[in-house]
């Protein structure tokens, strides 16, 4: 299951540390054992530039391309700023100067030309891009999705799955090569939803639903994150993905049936209130209104909603 | 009676912002000591606080950025200290709590005290130089934009000792900031020392606007202007359309916070979404606000120390331009990651590349006037020549952000930090620098010195790389922003190296006050008697260094482009002219009057102290009108006292 991984993110993030573990309580003699006997080089990163789907390796590409494409005149630019005021400091006697040179429409045709073509091209990439990944685009593959809802809270990730009817915080498990349809939205203030191996991160926001298609292609742990600040808990809004086989997937979801509290309305408020650091755990059955309630910000109990509660806004989907 | 003001506003548990305080308390305490022992008082009032002159004003705003920079920084080197600590099981030496006002603070503070007042102080000082006028279009409420501004940097310092400042980053984005989950004074402050500058800010840009559309020497039609007065027209009509976005924003959340109003709450229809367009509308031309003077300075540093004119201006005017327009067009780049529709994304990420052709213009017309040229290296082209290369740097980080896709793996990473302090740092800091180098002896008569400016330009760019290089890094690495402790203990190398980058662009800043130090004490050996220390090409090389009051006892008469170049050529510079009588305005307290119920009134709503709310509100607009019935506000200075002050002044200053 480690697939190679970085021991100290195994360990920290394994299914071991899901019962009691945490991450606050990880022991520091056990990080410093870890620690020295790996060295930076052999932990294998986790970053944009590792992607482990196809969203997220087409991003990359886009992101290497356009790199690419610009770097052809930048660089030019660079070693020409440097080359031109060297060769022309006021000591040099060599350089032939043209001091009342104040136009040449030759050289400003070819100054705006320069830029206008790279923009050009790259709106072009940016256009199809932004087109082929959009979030929304469902992903082709043999297999039907699976759908799942993500709630972001204070401070911590709920993760539905509304087909199985089991939750999850803090653990993300998905069937590999299984296009995952996401439903976003937040209970609380806003956040944003963010794999990086996977690729495409999305804002969730209170009172509004985003949607999102993602895909592992290998089985592994990935690390996920809120990558918009929320609050005090926010540099412990980590999850961590877990990529199996999909028997281990319908494996997993048999076990956490049997097994944890059930998250119906008074188990998710209590879940709702502020934590920090928060351990996975699993519930063995969800509330079927849950998500729904959670965007019409009427999760916790009607009577108990905010000012305006009884004429809750309805659901609005963001964007177009 | 003092509304939710009670000794729980103290943080007696964190000392750490109480030493701050106490040490800055003691400093100002020292300051003002000094200047009542040595009597200084009435000259600081007469000459300065209560003083209309703009290039006064100007200086005071630089003084002001460069104090806010000290802040601003520690707040900085705090944030590293602890990211570089704070990894693995650590938890550092600042809890969430505290970590989180210093990023809103440190945000906060450089954009709105340190790059604001920055270009506003150059402006300010520069432009009506450059046009050959005597002042700008309305010099008291010149002053009074100043005192807003300085009101505003007074309130967020209080909220170090008295309560607390914002926790939510420097865009407050709802619903954090709303009631519901900011119930605090933090955001209270954020919203209204924000506002009382905003509105000094705007008043600023309505100046600067009329100063340059309606006030300019004889024969100075726009295409004559300087290119640096260009971009100062651009970036205050930036100012007069955008802020008042972001006044009526702020307006609504306090609208939230204060009656229950639901623009941008979770519940009854509010939508925070709302919000961020609404902050972005007015956040992205502000990102030009700071830049495009930037761009004035590194077209006249470059200009001037080439020997030649600035290639191409009509090109440089009209990228200007295109840039003011387009800057407008690109707001929701900022949050591609809303789930808009396909279209959406890739039209605002289009469009933020075309931004970039004008950008690039001027770039490559920048490198055409270096070329051919006779290039001087002092400090302010060694900070040009260090912006041309960082800038591009980070314009192209800009693109590559731009578009959706890309944007949609590096958004909200450091990443992105790396990219906006690439451009801000190397842009609009760098041209800041550069100005301040430049036109130094123009406003105190001497130069600065050389070898501690160039000890400053290299410690910030070797800072700037060190610090933000490994950021870039570990945002593709998958590090975002805004995280009080990191769990991966991979990033620590690298966080360590940022540490050290922000160490030396200390050392930057600690030679940059070496270098004022240094040039006061040795100022009578390098005294610029010539006015024109560097072969100047504007009208401000024109007049003394400093010049009088009045800047011009005649008001010159453009011809060309360049003037003061074409009139060296021709040999005009030095002909004595026939004086008259000119009308300069007297001095006036209401700036630092309205800057103090200004303070009060804010203070007190923050603290929803009403009744001092109200009586300071009520005594601005006594202010106000005390000022609006008065008369007498214009002095003449008779032609007789004209020339003497004059021949006075040349023959001290400059041999005729």
């Amino acid at each position: 299951m480690h697939d190679g991984r970085c021991a100290i993110a195994g360990a920290q993030h394994g299914p071991a540390s899901n019962a009691h573990g945490g991450r606050g309580r990880l022991g520091g003699a056990r990080w410093l054992v870890v620690g020295a006997a790996m060295s930076v080089a052999s932990c294998q990163q986790t970053g944009v530039l590792e992607p482990e789907g196809p969203v997220a390796s087409a991003e990359r590409l886009l992101l290497i391309n356009a790199t690419a494409i610009m770097l052809v005149v930048v660089v030019p630019v660079i070693v020409a700023t440097l080359a031109f005021a060297w060769w022309y400091r006021s000591s040099n006697a060599r350089a032939r100067r043209s001091e009342e040179v104040a136009y040449e429409g030759r050289i400003d045709f070819v100054v705006w030309s320069i830029p206008a073509l790279v923009v050009i091209l790259l709106g072009g990439v940016c256009w199809i891009g932004a087109h082929q990944l959009d979030p929304r685009a469902p992903i082709l593959a043999g297999t039907k999705p699976l759908d799942v809802d993500v709630a972001s809270l204070d401070w911590k990730w709920l993760f539905i799955y509304p087909a199985q009817g089991v939750a999850a915080v803090n653990q993300l498990v998905v069937p590999v090569g299984t296009p995952v349809r996401f439903r976003l939205t937040s209970a609380t203030v806003m956040n944003s939803f963010f794999v990086p191996q996977l690729g495409s991160q999305i804002y969730t926001m209170p009172g509004m639903t985003t949607h999102l298609n993602l895909l592992a292609d290998k089985p592994g742990e990935y690390p996920g994150l809120s990558a918009n600040f929320s609050g005090d808990g926010f540099a412990d809004m980590r999850f961590t993905v877990h990529a199996v086989s999909a028997g281990d997937f319908a494996g997993w979801v048999a076990q956490v049936r049997g097994s944890g509290s059930a998250l119906d309305i008074p188990g998710y408020a209590a879940l709702a209130k502020s934590s920090q650091a928060v351990p996975p755990t699993t519930y063995r059955s969800v509330d079927p209104q849950l998500f729904e309630r959670i965007v019409d910000q009427t999760a916790l109990s009607p009577g108990k909603a905010r000012a305006g509660g009884a004429s809750s806004p309805p659901v609005r989907r963001a964007g177009g | 009676m003092l509304g939710k003001l009670t000794w729980a506003a103290i943080p007696f548990y964190q000392p750490l912002p109480l030493y701050a305080m106490g040490v800055v308390g003691i400093v100002i305490l020292a300051a003002l000591g000094v200047v009542t022992v040595k009597g200084g008082w009435p000259y600081l009032w007469r000459e300065w606080l209560t003083s209309v002159d703009h290039k006064r004003i100007g200086v005071m705003y630089l003084i002001l950025a460069l104090i806010m920079l000290l802040r601003g920084f520690s707040d900085a080197i705090m944030m590293r200290s602890q990211q570089a600590i704070a990894i693995g099981g650590a938890q550092g030496y600042l809890p969430p709590d505290h970590y989180d006002q210093i990023f809103s603070s440190h945000g906060t503070i450089m954009i709105f005290f340190v790059a604001m007042p920055f270009v506003i102080g150059l402006m300010n000082f520069v432009v009506p130089l450059q046009l050959g006028v005597r002042d700008v279009a309305f010099p008291v409420l010149n002053s009074v934009s100043f005192w807003l501004t300085a009101s505003g940097a007074l309130l967020i310092n209080v909220s170090l000792v008295v309560g607390s400042f914002a926790r939510t980053g420097w865009m407050g984005y709802p619903p954090l900031s709303e009631l519901a989950y900011s119930p605090d004074v933090g955001v209270d402050y954020y919203l209204w020392l924000l506002q009382i500058s905003g509105i000094g800010t705007l008043f600023a840009g309505i100046n600067m606007v009329t100063t340059i559309l309606k006030l300019r020497a004889p024969g100075m039609t726009y295409m004559r202007m300087p290119i640096f007065c260009w971009s100062a027209l651009t970036s205050s009509i930036l100012i007069v359309v955008a802020f008042p976005i972001l006044t009526a924003t702020f307006a609504m959340l306090l609208l939230d916070r204060y009656v229950g109003m639901h623009f941008f709450t979770n519940d009854a229809g509010g939508n925070m979404m709302m919000y961020v367009n609404l902050f972005w509308a007015w956040g992205h031309p502000e990102v030009y606000i700071l830049i495009l003077p930037a761009f004035g300075v590194f077209s006249e540093v470059i200009a001037t120390f080439s020997g030649k004119p600035l290639f191409s201006y009509r090109s440089m005017v009209l990228a200007l331009l295109a840039i003011c327009v387009l800057s407008f067009t690109v707001w929701l780049h900022h949050f591609f990651t809303m789930g808009a529709s396909a279209d959406v994304n890739a039209f605002f990420g289009i469009m933020s590349m075309i931004i970039g052709v004008p950008t690039g213009v001027k770039v490559f017309n920048w490198l055409f006037t270096l070329f051919g040229g006779r290039v001087v290296f002092r400090t302010p082209v060694l900070f040009s020549i260090g912006f041309m290369v960082t800038f591009v740097l980070g314009g192209m980080t800009g693109v590559l952000l731009a578009v959706p896709p890309v944007d949609f793996v590096l958004h909200n990473s450091v990443f992105l930090v790396a990219h906006f302090h690439n451009v801000i740092i190397g842009g609009v800091i760098f041209g800041a620098l550069a100005g301040y180098n430049y036109w130094f002896p123009k406003a105190f008569g001497f130069t600065l010195d050389e070898k501690w400016g160039k000890a400053s330009f290299w410690c910030w760019l070797v800072g700037f790389y060190l610090a933000f290089t490994p950021l870039y890094a570990l945002g593709l690495m998958g590090m975002t922003r805004r995280l009080q402790h990191i769990a991966d203990p991979n990033w620590r190398p690298l966080l360590l190296v940022a540490e050290a980058g922000a160490v030396i662009v200390f050392l930057g800043i600690l030679c940059q006050l070496m270098q004022f130090y240094v040039s006061f004490r040795t100022r009578e050996s390098r005294r610029d008697l010539t006015g024109d220390p560097w072969n100047g090409r504007t009208l401000e090389w024109s007049t003394s260094s400093p010049p009088p009051a009045y800047n011009f006892a005649v008001l010159p008469r453009v011809e060309t482009i360049d003037a003061f170049w074409q009139m060296k050529r021709r040999g005009l510079a030095r002909a004595e002219p026939v004086y008259e009588a000119i009308e300069v305005p007297r001095n006036s307290p209401i700036g630092i009057v309205i800057a103090f119920f200004a303070v009060m009134s804010g203070f007190a709503l923050i603290w929803q102290i009403w009744w001092m709310a109200i009586i300071g509100l009520l005594a601005i607009a006594v202010t106000v009108m005390v000022f609006g019935w008065s008369e007498n506000r214009e002095r003449e200075i008779p032609a007789n006292e004209m020339a003497r002050m004059e021949r006075a002044r040349l023959s001290f200053g400059r041999p005729a």
